[in-house]
């Protein structure tokens, strides 16, 4: 294979990678938020789950897919919205409440999607402006004449749908508002410390709760990428493990922005590999089979969590019900 | 109080014999769900023309994870629905078990062999209907690069692959096939954005025509394949009309011709081996007016050719499940 030929595989996987990464890196910094503030999220399934559903929904009876975008972000807010009555508010298991949300996604879209459209679950596919379209960027014929950056323009970064540049925004903009702005500062504490947060007169419930719903916001976002952007319509348990997938990035990025993004990248290219190079041949001796590729995320997890990597330290107050007086 | 439970409680029994009596067939679908645009949906096809032909009712059961299957089951036996007709392999190791206990029900499994006394198995010969998929595609593609995308990767979807590849060869032997399985959990049968993803990876690889057998995640497969402008086949039902203009064919499996017969049939079916194929029509390929313009005289000439070989026995497809291996890659 010669230089450019490789080149352009090269960028075909990066092009992919990108892709398969958006509704990981969507859900991770939902995850990132919810867990840096003292909730664990392993809803982030369910809310996808249900977002997907709702986007297909209203796109499909409303021929928009930003209103189908709004309507999963409302739906991921009720969800969130739960998890924090649940978490926050009665103080109960935040695990057991993640859990039931996704089993809640899991039936309720079925359900609902069944008695609707009668496809057994199944949304009508999505056409014309129901569904996103990719962007062509500016500049494309100005940078073409530029060796090596022309083509990684094009392929690369030009040509995706509108909510994969949201996704790469949200990631510095996650970064900033918690590690440069006052209420960044106060949603870590409250992950690590809440009762010298409550000393400092500021309310912890009100902190969590904001952070849930940024969560929600996000969660629905990356649920209707999937739903509206990458497929043409929802479909069962459409989102197959994701949201699992995101929660394992977020240990592997060590609960932190920059880190998620590489973290999720890294997913995404493992998948991007076993989907265009199923069996990679090594040296003619032995075939690396997909299913090892496939698998490689969760083993890197086990491997980061195990500390042969690094530590990966969750936020101190995690998982724990803030109660004010004992 | 007591007394007027147990009156109340035998008065139920005995309404409950009264509809046990009707003996009903039964359906249960697998995972997929009755509307999976394929396998089960055929199978609801053939179920619904029963019914209208013979105006009786039957029960059907949709499931909503794995561990329901053999609750399902006893629950229909019990209930004295008879015969009882599942789809799909998965069920084999539940109904091993209730087979036994009901030895008065007959059971139908679709795509899977249980060697029980009560139980008609039948199966198709996938490996037919995807050797003409093949002719075909090898015929379309004017890239000669072709894509096969599988569901979950098991011995049955393989012998489709290996049907498939035959078919290509056998047409242009210079032509390259691309290979992939949606994964290794249930969860591949339905997944269209990782299907989605697999069809725009074939087709970076040079593929213009993809052969989907996929359950719903080849409803990712087919729509990106009509994104892009390239030729797609469909599985299982007719597929046809859900793109038209870009899905070329659908490779059939009678699965309603089993469902109807085993319903007709009724609480006397025969039991033991059915063999569906393409010779007693129980693997076919789909012609409508929805892919009239671009299955071309051409490739349909070579298509009908293979058929009437592979009936004759003129040309012989290797089944992958005979040995688990597939003579041409």
């Amino acid at each position: 294979m010669d230089y450019a030929a490789s080149y352009l595989q090269l960028l075909l996987t990066m092009d992919m990678t990108v892709r398969l990464s958006v509704a990981l890196i969507l859900a991770c910094l939902a995850g990132l938020f919810s867990e840096r503030a003292g909730i664990f999220d392993i809803g982030l399934e369910g809310k996808m789950l249900i977002s997907a559903f709702l986007s297909a929904t209203v796109a499909y009876e409303t021929n928009s897919a930003w209103l189908g975008v709004l309507a999963a972000i409302a739906g991921s807010l009720v969800f969130s919205a739960i998890h924090g009555l649940a978490s926050i508010t009665f103080r109960g298991n935040q695990l057991i409440s993640g859990v039931a949300l996704n089993f809640l996604a899991s039936g309720l879209t079925v359900v609902v999607g069944n008695a609707w459209y009668h496809q057994g679950g199944r949304t009508p596919t999505l056409t014309g402006a129901g569904r996103f379209h990719e962007i062509t960027l500016p500049f494309i014929d100005t940078f073409n004449h530029i060796p090596v950056f022309g083509h990684f323009y094009a392929e690369v970064i030009s040509g995706h749908k509108p909510i994969v540049y949201i996704a790469f925004l949200v990631v510095p903009l996650t970064w900033w508002i918690l590690f440069r702005t006052r209420f960044g500062l106060r949603l870590r504490a409250v992950g690590e410390n809440p009762a010298s947060v409550d000393t400092a007169g500021i309310s912890v419930v009100r902190l969590r709760y904001s952070a849930v719903m940024i969560a929600g916001v996000l969660c629905g976002i990356a649920g209707a990428y999937l739903a509206t952007s990458q497929a043409a319509g929802f479909g069962r348990e459409m989102t197959a493990g994701r949201g699992y997938i995101a929660l394992a990035a977020l240990i592997f990025a060590k609960w932190r922005p920059f880190y998620a993004l590489g973290a999720t990248l890294l997913f995404g290219l493992l998948e991007a590999i076993s989907n265009l190079y199923p069996n990679i041949n090594v040296f003619n001796l032995f075939d690396i089979p997909v299913q090892f590729t496939q698998a490689l995320p969760y083993i890197l997890t086990v491997v980061i969590l195990a500390g042969f990597v690094g530590k990966a330290v969750p936020p101190k107050a995690g998982g724990e019900p803030y109660v004010k007086e004992r | 109080m007591s007394f007027m439970k147990v009156i109340l409680g035998s008065a139920s029994a005995v309404a409950f014999t009264a509809v046990a009596a009707f003996a009903d067939p039964a359906i249960v679908y697998d995972l997929g769900g009755k509307f999976d645009k394929s396998f089960n949906e055929a199978a609801s096809h053939g179920a619904a023309r029963w019914k209208k032909e013979t105006g009786k009712n039957f029960r059907e059961i949709e499931l909503s994870s794995a561990a329901q299957r053999e609750q399902a089951l006893r629950r229909l036996a019990e209930k004295g629905n008879n015969p009882i007709v599942m789809t799909g392999f998965a069920f084999a190791s539940s109904l091993e078990k209730v087979a036994k206990d009901f030895p008065k029900t007959k059971f139908v499994i679709i795509d899977m062999v249980v060697n029980q006394p009560n139980v008609r198995s039948v199966v198709f010969k996938e490996q037919e209907g995807s050797y003409l998929m093949g002719v075909a595609a090898a015929k379309a593609s004017k890239s000669g690069t072709v894509g096969f995308i599988g569901g979950m990767d098991i011995p049955l979807i393989r012998k489709f692959a290996c049907g498939y590849v035959q078919g290509v060869k056998a047409t242009a032997p210079n032509d390259k096939v691309i290979q992939n399985m949606t994964g290794t959990t249930p969860s591949a049968w339905n997944d269209p954005v990782k299907g989605s993803e697999l069809t725009k990876a074939q087709i970076a690889q040079g593929a213009d025509v993809v052969y989907a057998a996929a359950g719903g995640t080849g409803v990712g497969v087919l729509q990106t394949a009509a994104d892009e402008g390239i030729y797609s086949i469909g599985v299982d039902s007719n597929q046809n009309y859900l793109h038209p203009g870009s899905v070329l064919t659908s490779m059939m499996k009678r699965v309603d011709v089993a469902v109807y017969n085993a319903f007709k049939d009724g609480p006397t079916l025969k039991t033991g081996f059915n063999v569906l194929g393409l010779a007693n029509g129980g693997i076919d390929y789909a012609l409508d007016k929805n892919n009239a313009k671009i299955f071309t005289p051409e490739i349909k000439a070579a298509v009908d050719a293979a058929k009437a070989g592979i009936i004759s026995g003129k040309i012989k497809v290797h089944d992958y499940m005979s040995d688990n291996s597939c003579p041409v890659k």
